[in-house]
């Protein structure tokens, strides 16, 4: 497969310039081909250097103080949300809750509003792709309230079939939650169309968009989100820090979810009253300076331009299922390029997932086996573990030449010769 | 450079994988216990005939990477002739041992599934009640 337009345009050897991890070089002398992206980011030089910035120059609480170093870190973490609400298309800043992740922000909506507002009888629309943290929340969320889980089922092909939605939602349904990417097939969920049916039946929707939000534009308005959860760390900015987007009726409506300090406006012997958004979802100390670093991630994003880096990922994965796809023996799981993002889940007849991944470790590349945190989808496909291969912008074709040929390496080895 | 001990996929682990020694079951164990390594998949379940408090014959089966089928082989290998007395001796780090090649952590969890579900059978033989099949 030739080079297109989209992979000539894009320079990624500048953009690997970027990312100071790449210039070591492994044991062996091999340079470090990281497909794992999908499990976490690498950062550019440019976030490492805001996150130096805070705690060399200004580094102070946010919100309480009353000196010029508080002013300028509160200034720089407001400046990050702002940036996290242009990103991803909310109208008011207040809307962007500030989280350690992920998982913490379906948590927040699995507490704060599920177990507030679900009653005996209704209904948590789910997937079978979902990602554990897409799930379990909803699974204690219904135990806790009496109501009961429904599954879009898949295509063989990996997809949601969404004919069968007329048979799974109804008005009993209170809530969809769905991946805005499968952090397995690598699917791309109709996001749009999605909420327009859940809004149909006056349902709600939550989009965990840990994978599609750093790879897919996302406009949680055009889009008619709900609640949209996503990392700081998979958006190439630093860990612990994530955002929980709630349309801002809703997140009045809720309840607290962690308790204690700066979420609080009086605080009495025997009661509190809440503060208003977004402190009231923002107890404790902020991970301040992980939100300005998120904010330095999302710049460097919107300077490539994400429709740019759509199109290059984009054409990774077609070489990527190309190459991988002719290796015999190879299975990759998942629905054909045009529906799914650049991640690449594959299982070899001969090789474990687990000493595939040793083996091609060996020659510097890094993959990931596993579940993936998906046992009811690998139940589904009916494997205990999967090998993935997960890309992004500063990955290049030739790295996928490096992992082809590492597979068919271990699979010389188990086969011994013969 | 790596050596021969690096190379975790040598001769010793393959062998073990492609022909494991006792891979089925046993007729009338006295005793069986099953166990997987949830992060990755890899089941291993252990049965024993047991006679006079000297393991007879040990089988395994199960389904994962060649580390955790290969050790569970030869750790059948392994306990067969041996006395329950020594098993309880048995630690982790000669289960490793037993392997012949170096194993990051990760992998170490690999490499002693078959070893924790013997230890667990053998711990619960020892518990009131935990008595042997006849």
């Amino acid at each position: 497969m030739s080079t297109t337009a989209a992979t000539t345009e894009f320079d990624v050897a500048a953009v690997r310039r970027d990312f100071p991890i790449f210039a070591q070089r492994l044991a062996g002398n091999r340079p470090l081909v990281y497909l794992d992206t999908a499990a976490t980011a690498q950062k550019p030089q440019c976030v490492i250097d805001k996150l130096v910035e805070c705690y060399t120059e200004y580094n102070a609480n946010v919100h309480r103080g009353i000196h010029q170093l508080g002013d300028r870190m509160t200034l720089e973490l407001e400046q990050a949300r702002e940036k996290v609400q242009r990103f991803i298309g909310a109208t008011q800043p207040e809307e962007v809750l500030f989280t350690s992740g992920t998982t913490m922000s379906l948590n927040l909506v699995a507490f704060g509003w599920a177990r507030k507002f679900l009653t005996p009888g209704d209904e948590i629309v789910l997937s079978e792709m979902e990602h554990h943290a897409n799930l379990v929340p909803w699974q204690l969320a219904a135990q806790a309230t009496g109501a009961a889980l429904k599954f879009i089922p898949l295509t063989p092909d990996g997809r949601l079939e969404l004919d069968a939605l007329d048979s799974i939602l109804s008005p009993r349904t209170k809530l969809l939650a769905v991946t805005g990417m499968s952090n397995v097939l690598g699917t791309i969920n109709p996001i749009r169309e999605l909420a327009v049916r859940a809004h149909a039946v006056g349902a709600k929707i939550v989009v965990d968009g840990a994978q599609s939000v750093p790879h897919e534009a996302t406009n949680v308005v055009a889009d008619g989100i709900d609640f949209l959860a996503f990392s700081g760390h998979k958006l190439y900015g630093p860990t612990g820090i994530g955002v929980l987007y709630g349309r801002r009726e809703l997140l009045e409506a809720m309840d607290p979810f962690l308790t204690g300090g700066h979420m609080i406006r009086e605080v009495f012997r025997e009661r509190s009253t809440w503060a208003d958004l977004p402190a009231k979802f923002e107890a404790g100390t902020a991970p301040f300076v992980d939100a300005v670093g998120l904010g330095a991630a999302i710049d460097y994003v919107q300077a490539l331009g994400l429709e740019k880096i759509r199109a290059y990922e984009h054409e990774l994965l077609q070489q990527a299922s190309a190459k991988l796809g002719a290796i015999e023996g190879l299975t990759i799981y998942g629905p054909s390029p045009q529906h799914k993002g650049a991640i690449v889940s594959f299982t070899v007849d001969t090789v474990h997932p687990h000493d595939l991944s040793d083996l091609v470790d060996r020659e510097g590349v890094a993959i990931r086996a596993g579940h993936h945190c998906t046992m009811p989808l690998h139940e589904l496909l009916q494997v205990t573990a999967t090998a993935r291969a997960s890309f992004a912008f500063y990955n290049t074709p030739g790295e996928i030449d490096v992992l082809a040929d590492a597979i068919r390496a271990a699979q010389r080895k188990f086969r011994r010769g013969r | 450079m790596t050596d021969a001990s690096d190379d975790i996929y040598g001769e010793h682990i393959l062998d073990h994988y492609e022909a494991p020694y006792h891979k089925g079951h046993l007729a009338h164990p006295s005793c069986s216990h099953c166990d997987k390594n949830p992060i990755c998949g890899d089941v291993i379940g252990l049965e024993l005939q047991i006679d006079d408090g000297r393991v007879k014959q040990a089988y395994f089966d199960g389904k994962g990477c060649a580390i955790s089928q290969a050790a569970a082989s030869i750790l059948c290998e392994h306990v067969e002739g041996k006395s329950l007395d020594e098993l309880k001796a048995l630690q982790a780090k000669d289960m490793l041992a037993l392997l012949q090649v170096r194993l990051t952590p990760s992998r170490q969890k690999c490499g002693l599934l078959g070893f924790r579900v013997l230890k667990t059978m053998l711990y619960s033989l020892e518990q009131p009640g935990g008595e042997l099949e006849a």
